[in-house]
């Protein structure tokens, strides 16, 4: 007994020795335009790019492309820090600026990705990669509010009092549905109450905590999956959520008219998901020419016109659907901001949404 | 009923304390190697990755959410004491008992019933119950949520009859209903492996000897089905502990959950020292628990 | 012995409505389910017209083809190791004693016991570590089928061994010794006698194995590697672009294709049923 819990010891000092590693430093990848040296571990979301892209990728450059999927940023986050294996993955803005810091990413060569000018300069000059260096835009949306007009009355106030406060709820049929995401939903009430939703100050979590706990009799459901379904169906008379999900729902609605997506005036999230190479890609210069095909004007638009998120790529505009362009039209102008990684303050945020539901 | 397998049989000619001694040892190489395949894998795939969990539960969270495994502290378990998680463990601790009861009562007599049918029906029936847990988790509980939304087919007939919508989604019964769905054939299982290929002619005597179906089930059929009870119960009271996935798609996540709390750790907040404490904390509790309800359970036969 | 029977007809009456009643309950959401399949539009829950779409574009959609191919591979394997292994276990803690044992017992609950998210990211951990000693050796070893494979064994395990050790549990072990000296053997008395009466609870730890294979997302989504995905894991990764019907049928042609695998092995055994019959003559 005692000698297997001294081996069970020894291993664990290997583990504990070794774990403390992963000092690769980064630094720009040597490769030319158009240049591929292997095929293509991609590591996405599940149907968030078109698969005739892929295929015409593979047709043009002789090579294959295997996607892999994941259903949140951190189980990406946990497989690459583990060590698997991917060349391309798509984390969002936060994930961006953790990964960089954790010395996960490679510098990206733009000599490589001459396609780069075509991206919109709003995209390469955000706090968590200022001057893209380790990431490209991918796509974009917004967090806002989807309302139900049929059941809240033509005149609503465009704040996210739509689904915070008690008074205006309490006459909702069937009440809201609010994410279930510590930084959004706590982003959503903090911003209600006037502060930054990347706002650090413990007495403003607290009396957002106090907004969740008050609004909460109306609060049908604290959903990030199936709120918009729930709002189309009339099950929620006001659903907080993302653009893509609420432009596709309220499309295929029996009754489209009734349907608003609105960005609160207190101010919304913007977020965006990135093309990043993970330091321990094999197939480097592969990654760079995929990101280079997909920031092209034309692929940019096919990837935009299937998933109907917002295009990051300015050339890519003249193609686009004008339903998603009309979508987007008014994101340029609203007040939005980009959720930053807090470091330690994170937990807080995970608490207050805990201590706000009990 | 004896649990100690080996004792030799006294009918045996002449044992000496030397030859039961050399039998028993026989007997534990046997066992031994028996066992030994799938000792080796738990060990190597499951009690060894679980010294990491431990590990991990004495060291320090890094601001980007790395766990560095320097400054070994104490600070995960002692925010264990916060009321907060004394809260969320006894509402999960609530439902899953809940959950247990309800799937113990609707399984019974579904498990009795199949035990009982002709040989060649009880298999299919067993599967039959199996089958629609072959279909993805996920558009299976939204299956639920159109059956307990305001226009399913329970509130259309609430309607029908002239009476109110009826919305069962978003409350506690939606999770409830959620859950005896997801672990009732958990239960069903252990219990109809436990009821079938009984000796049933114990209890055509115990009929004979009670004259009363009721006392016969009681004093014959549910003692001697009492391990599938308790598999049954451990095998969903567990799980349902953890659950998450269907309180939030159905209950509307409206309040936190035990399982629901350790996931946050894990991901959103990226603090594995404190979710591995409360892993080993619910672990402990658990294992203790399951140890004693087991042998509990072996006393009572 | 009259009102006996009266008592037992109407007391098997209740026991027959009451476990149909359950079957209702189970396959209540499935025939949801399989309607809501045919569903024209792109969300599940709002029906516009009848429609085959899904049908036609799930066959051509080669990411979920390979989900389903990988999650089938896994749960094959991961179901026949972990029951062997599993009987094997459930034998070896209710009918011997041996050395190590009751910290074997704990051992084997803890996989059950285990939240998935804790044990998701300790076999990442675990695996990532191995591999990077083993790749100092020389071979290099990746994630894939091959790491979800070995975790689902590791806690499918438990379940067949619970499950099997409740059967044995209630069988007297007198019978074993019986039948060791009528088949002068242990393996044979085991295969004799044993293993044909725990063998429903044998069966029924393989369909928990295979069920729970089947719906593992968590610890497969760390675990996994390029091109691995499975079915459960792809879907969960829809739900920021909604779950479509596409799903849906997935579930309705996995559904009946076990119903009809049901049906066929019915057939066979009736028919093997005949041919022994008729051989008995």
């Amino acid at each position: 007994m005692i000698k297997r819990m001294l081996t069970l010891i020894a291993v664990l000092a290997v583990v504990a020795a070794s774990c403390g590693g992963g000092d690769d430093s980064a630094s720009a990848a040597d490769c030319g335009v158009d240049e591929v040296d292997g095929d293509l571990n991609f590591y996405n979301w599940s149907e968030y790019i078109d698969p005739d892209l892929l295929t015409a990728f593979q047709d043009q450059y002789g090579v294959t492309v295997t996607e892999s999927f994941y259903d949140s940023n951190e189980t990406m986050l946990s497989q690459i820090q583990g060590g698997v294996s991917y060349d391309l993955i798509v984390p969002s803005d936060y994930m961006v600026a953790i990964m960089i810091e954790e010395g996960l990413l490679i510098e990206l060569n733009k000599d490589a990705i001459p396609n780069f000018e075509n991206m919109d300069p709003q995209f390469t000059s955000q706090p968590y990669d200022n001057g893209a260096k380790y990431s490209a835009a991918y796509q974009y949306g917004t967090t806002g509010l989807g309302v139900n007009l049929a059941a809240t009355g033509e005149d609503v106030p465009h704040s996210w009092a739509l689904i915070f406060d008690p008074e205006l709820t309490a006459n909702f049929p069937g009440g809201v549905s609010v994410l279930n995401d510590p930084r959004e939903t706590m982003g959503a009430a903090l911003e209600y109450l006037g502060y930054s939703l990347n706002d650090t100050n413990l007495d403003h979590l607290a009396e957002a905590t106090e907004v969740i706990k008050k609004a909460k009799a109306n609060i049908a459901t604290f959903d990030s999956d199936q709120y918009d379904e729930a709002l189309v169906a009339g099950e929620v008379a006001v659903a907080q959520g993302y653009s893509g999900n609420m432009i596709v729902s309220i499309g295929e609605a029996d009754n489209p008219d009734d349907f608003i997506y609105i960005l609160p005036e207190e101010g919304a999230t913007l977020w965006i998901d990135n093309m990043a190479v993970p330091t321990n890609s094999q197939s480097v210069c592969t990654a760079h020419t995929f990101i280079n095909f997909l920031l092209d004007a034309e692929n940019g638009a096919a990837l935009t016109n299937w998933n109907y998120y917002g295009s990051p790529n300015a050339a890519s505009v003249p193609f686009l659907d004008q339903e998603v362009v009309d979508f987007y039209a008014d994101t340029a102008s609203a007040k939005t901001e980009v959720i930053e990684s807090q470091g330690d303050y994170e937990i807080n945020y995970t608490d207050a949404l805990a201590e706000a539901k009990s | 009923m004896p649990t100690d397998v080996d004792q030799v049989d006294p009918a045996q000619t002449v044992v000496t304390p030397e030859l039961e001694r050399d039998a028993e040892r026989a007997q534990a190489r046997r066992g031994l190697l028996i066992a030994a395949p799938s000792w080796l894998y738990l060990t190597l795939f499951f009690a060894i990755p679980l010294v990491i969990v431990f590990v991990y539960s004495f060291a320090s969270r890094s601001s980007t959410g790395l766990t560095v495994l320097e400054n070994w502290n104490l600070h995960s378990y002692r925010r264990l004491f916060d009321p907060l998680v004394a809260e969320i463990a006894f509402r999960s601790f609530v439902l899953a008992v809940a959950t247990t009861l309800i799937c113990l009562i609707a399984s019974y007599p579904l498990a009795y019933y199949m035990a009982t049918r002709p040989p060649r029906y009880r298999n299919i029936l067993i599967i039959l119950v199996m089958i629609p847990f072959w279909s993805n988790f996920l558009v299976r509980t939204y299956a639920w949520r159109v059956l307990l939304g305001s226009d399913g087919p329970i509130s259309q007939i609430s309607q029908a009859l002239g009476g109110e919508p009826i919305r069962i989604l978003f409350t506690n019964t939606a999770v409830l209903i959620g859950l005896v769905y997801g672990f009732l054939p958990f239960m069903v299982l252990p219990l109809f492996a436990a009821l079938d290929r009984m000796d049933w002619s114990l209890i055509e005597a115990g009929r004979d000897l009670y004259a009363n179906g009721r006392r016969a089930f009681l004093k014959i059929t549910l003692p001697l089905s009492m391990p599938g009870v308790i598999a049954g119960s451990i095998l969903v009271f567990i799980p349902t502990l953890g659950a998450y996935v269907t309180p939030a798609i159905l209950g509307g996540a409206r309040t936190t959950l035990l399982g629901d709390y350790i996931v946050s750790q894990f991901l959103s907040a990226r603090n594995q020292p404190f979710g591995s404490a409360l892993s080993v904390a619910v672990m402990s509790i658990m294992l203790l628990a399951t140890v004693i309800y087991f042998r509990r359970g072996a006393r009572t036969l | 012995m009259s009102q006996g029977t009266l008592t037992t007809a109407r007391a098997e009456g209740a026991l027959a409505s009451l476990s149909w009643l359950v079957f209702a309950f189970l396959y209540a959401p499935i025939v949801v389910l399989a309607v809501l399949s045919f569903n024209e539009n792109n969300n599940v829950g709002i029906w516009t017209n009848f429609s085959f779409k899904w049908y036609g574009e799930m066959f051509q959609n080669a990411a979920v083809m390979n989900a389903l191919k990988n999650s089938l591979i896994v749960a094959v394997v991961s179901t026949s190791v972990s029951t062997v292994l599993g009987t094997a276990t459930a034998v070896a803690l209710e009918r011997f004693r041996f050395r190590g044992q009751r910290v074997y017992d704990g051992l084997v609950y803890l996989p059950i016991i285990i939240p998935d998210v804790t044990m998701a990211v300790m076999m990442l951990l675990f695996f990532a570590q191995a591999f990077r000693m083993i790749s100092g050796l020389g071979p290099h070893l990746n994630f894939g089928l091959s790491t979800i494979s070995l975790s689902h064994i590791a806690f499918s395990i438990s379940f067949v061994a619970v499950v099997v050790r409740a059967k044995l549990g209630q069988l007297d072990p007198a019978l074993d010794e019986a039948a060791a000296d009528l088949y002068a053997g242990r393996w044979m008395a085991f295969r004799k006698v044993t293993l044909p009466l725990i063998a429903p609870a044998v069966a029924g730890g393989a369909l928990l194995a295979l069920t729970i294979s089947l719906d593992d997302v968590v610890v497969t989504s760390f675990v996994a590697g390029p091109g691995s995905t499975t079915l459960p894991v792809y879907v969960f990764g829809l739900v920021r672009r909604g779950v479509t019907p596409l799903i849906n049928a997935v579930s309705v042609v996995m559904l009946t294709a076990s119903m009809v695998l049901v049906a066929i092995s019915l057939v066979f055994q009736r028919d093997r049923g005949a041919k022994t019959s008729t051989a008995e003559e």
